[in-house]
């Protein structure tokens, strides 16, 4: 066989064990979540015999549904209200000719990605502290403008990569065909870009309703998520329950995640 | 002479009040030292009816110009009129005249009939009346078999035909084309150019069609307008651009040429070698630039009266005809086209001192 004259990484020494090291640093915690999360006694580490009664307590527990539905509530505001100014912020930056500052405002739109989470949140607490006194407002508005914020640039940048592969030629063609400016935006561009839109929203979704740091910052008293519910409950004892918990979470990424990855895939 | 089919007698009837007329446009892109001048004072008048081609290398504005007749820009200055209507600040969607796109720009979202349909369906037509046209437009171009498909799973050829079928579809004043054969191969092509031009007859519709192949421009249209750096050097009939181009520019883009600077006076060209030229039409004085076809230059004995003396350096085999490059007595390259004979007779050795000679009607007198 002709050896090899470029640079394989595979054949380095070592590779296969690095690669194998990683990816059960990866999943080997998970997989144990998942399995005792069917643990019948109530340890997390002893296994006692296969049972589904830490989903069925989890499903009774009042405070489980009240914080997995604020979750939702909040993550599905978060998501719609940052994908529609994504979508807006997509558009503004790639169907026109290059601008001067453009790059100034690629950075604007994407700072939530850069700048350390806790900093945002400390900046957070201190100017929504500032106006909960002014207004006496406590509700979840707070909640859904932090994580609306730091939602945009995960909605944005599937938009955008769509967009970016679309013929600039396609709007002017409906242009050329009679269409007005909204007709062409509504019977052309839409259309195209709704499978970038869909994807970008179900990012912003998941990465809302992961958030802890910045919820924990932002949250008044009696409006915990379901990540700072379960950080609370740890802190005080750990039970399968949890496990049953986190477990569905991650069905329910995985799931949403599959869909994105279903929706951006190309086609032909 | 190469073959250069000319399609006459149209079935389309070409007036002369003009469809489309662009009066001293000019299009500026960028300010200051960074200007670029796509356009620079374009007058042209299309007649109604006709298939008129804008010919031109790369970068000499024919995109520019058809956009700014379709509306997709505004000229820095000038006035674009369609039916004697100043259209110049209409927005496109208002104008009825429609592209062919050289990237057909075709709606992948939707079938065959939806994207020939979608002009209609802006204009607010009943659904009939969109389907009744549809169907027209999808025999008019073969592709009735494909109505149901999405873009993405038609060829190259069958994409170029939804794209005119949904550009003729909302029946425009003026069909623009911009380059729509070049992304398609040889043979594809020469089917498109007698395709386009049965459509162009058979609809009737005003053609400005953008090519920068020569060959393609000479058997399509009525007429060409010869394009270069942002300005129309010449409009005419093809016969008329190849046979009498007026500048060298022209000349020299359209077919291959032989320059000869010659000094005239009172009508009597003086040629390389001392040789006494008559051209009666020219009134030209001084130093002026002659322009001979290859087709029109003919080797003759050295000692031939009226000939100019020249000596052979090398010649080129085409298999129908072969070029003969020769040298004048002031060093100046002529190139003679023979056509090869039945015997096959061979090209002359080169180095051999011949005499070159022209009928005075093939010398076009250039303006520069
Ligand atoms: N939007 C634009 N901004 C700046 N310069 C432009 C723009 N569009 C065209 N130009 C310039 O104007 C000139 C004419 O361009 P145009 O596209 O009309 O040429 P063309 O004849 O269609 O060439 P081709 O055969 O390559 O398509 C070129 O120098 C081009 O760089
Ligand atoms: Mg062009």
């Amino acid at each position: 066989m002709a050896r090899k004259t470029y640079f394989d990484v595979t054949r380095l020494p070592g590779f296969s064990t690095i690669a194998v090291i990683v990816f059960v640093m990866l999943y080997a915690p998970i997989l144990m979540l998942v399995i005792y999360s069917f643990n019948a006694g109530s340890s997390v580490a002893i296994w006692d015999g296969f049972s589904w009664r830490w989903y069925v307590t989890a499903w009774q527990n009042e405070q489980v549904k009240e914080v997995t539905l604020r979750s939702l509530m909040l993550a599905a505001s978060a998501a719609t209200i940052s994908t529609a100014l994504a979508t807006m912020a997509a558009l503004a930056t790639t169907r026109k000719r290059a601008f001067r500052g453009q790059t100034a405002i690629y950075v604007a739109i994407n700072q939530p990605l850069m700048v350390p989470e806790i900093v945002t949140a400390v900046a957070l607490l201190i100017l929504f502290a500032a106006v909960k006194v002014a207004t006496g407002y406590q509700g979840m508005g707070y909640l859904i403008l932090a994580h609306t914020a730091f939602c945009i640039p995960f909605a944005y940048l599937p938009i955008r990569a769509r967009l970016e592969g679309m013929d600039m030629a396609l709007e002017a063609a409906a242009a050329d065909l009679y269409a007005s400016p909204w007709q062409g935006f509504r019977h052309v561009t839409l259309p195209l870009l709704m499978p970038g839109i869909a994807a970008g929203m179900m990012l912003a979704f998941v990465t809302s309703l992961d958030d802890v740091v910045i919820s924990l910052f932002v949250k008044s008293a009696g409006q915990d998520t379901l990540p700072t519910y379960l950080l609370a409950q740890l802190r005080r004892q750990v039970s399968p329950e949890i496990n049953a918990i986190s477990s569905v979470l991650l069905l329910l990424t995985l799931v949403l995640l599959t869909t994105f990855f279903l929706l951006t895939r190309k086609k032909d | 002479m190469q073959s250069q089919p000319q399609q006459q007698g149209k079935g389309a009837s070409v007036s002369e009040d003009p469809a489309v007329e662009v009066r001293h446009a000019i299009k500026q892109f960028g300010q200051g030292d960074s200007a670029v001048r796509a356009l620079d004072d374009v007058s042209v008048s299309i007649r109604r009816g006709e298939f008129f081609t804008l010919l031109g290398p790369s970068g000499c504005g024919k995109t520019t110009l058809l956009r700014l007749i379709a509306g997709f820009e505004t000229p820095t200055s000038g006035q674009i009129l369609l039916d004697g209507q100043d259209i110049t600040n209409l927005p496109p969607n208002k104008r009825p005249v429609n592209t062919v796109f050289q990237s057909y720009a075709l709606f992948p979202h939707l079938t065959v009939a939806e994207n020939i349909g979608f002009g209609l369906k802006m204009l607010g037509q009943s659904r009939a009346d969109i389907a009744a046209r549809t169907a027209e437009m999808l025999a008019l171009v073969q592709l009735e078999a494909m109505s149901t498909r999405k873009t993405a799973q038609l060829s190259g050829g069958q994409q170029q035909r939804v794209a005119l079928a949904r550009a003729l579809a909302p029946r425009p004043k003026v069909l623009l084309l911009d380059e729509p054969l070049s992304a398609l191969d040889l043979k594809l092509r020469k089917e498109m150019q007698s395709e386009l031009k049965r459509l162009q007859t058979e609809t009737g519709i005003t053609f400005i069609f953008v090519t920068h192949d020569q060959e393609e421009a000479l058997t399509m249209s009525d007429r060409i307008g010869v394009m270069s750096r942002g300005q129309i050097n010449q409009i005419g009939a093809p016969r008329e651009i190849y046979a009498h181009p007026t500048n060298r520019f022209v000349a020299d883009f359209i077919g291959e040429t032989n320059f000869l600077i010659a000094r005239m006076q009172g009508g009597v060209a003086t040629l390389p070698g001392d040789v006494a030229l008559p051209l009666p039409g020219s009134r030209a004085d001084g130093q002026v630039t002659l322009a001979v076809r290859p087709e029109h230059v003919r080797i003759v004995s050295r000692d031939t009266a009226g000939a100019l003396p020249a000596t052979v350096s090398h010649s080129v085999y085409f298999g129908t005809d072969s070029h003969v490059h020769l040298r004048l007595a002031d060093g100046t390259e002529v190139v003679s086209r023979q056509q090869t004979d039945a015997e096959g007779a061979a090209s002359p050795e080169a180095g051999t001192g011949v005499g070159v000679s022209f009928p005075a009607g093939a010398v076009q007198v250039l303006e520069d």
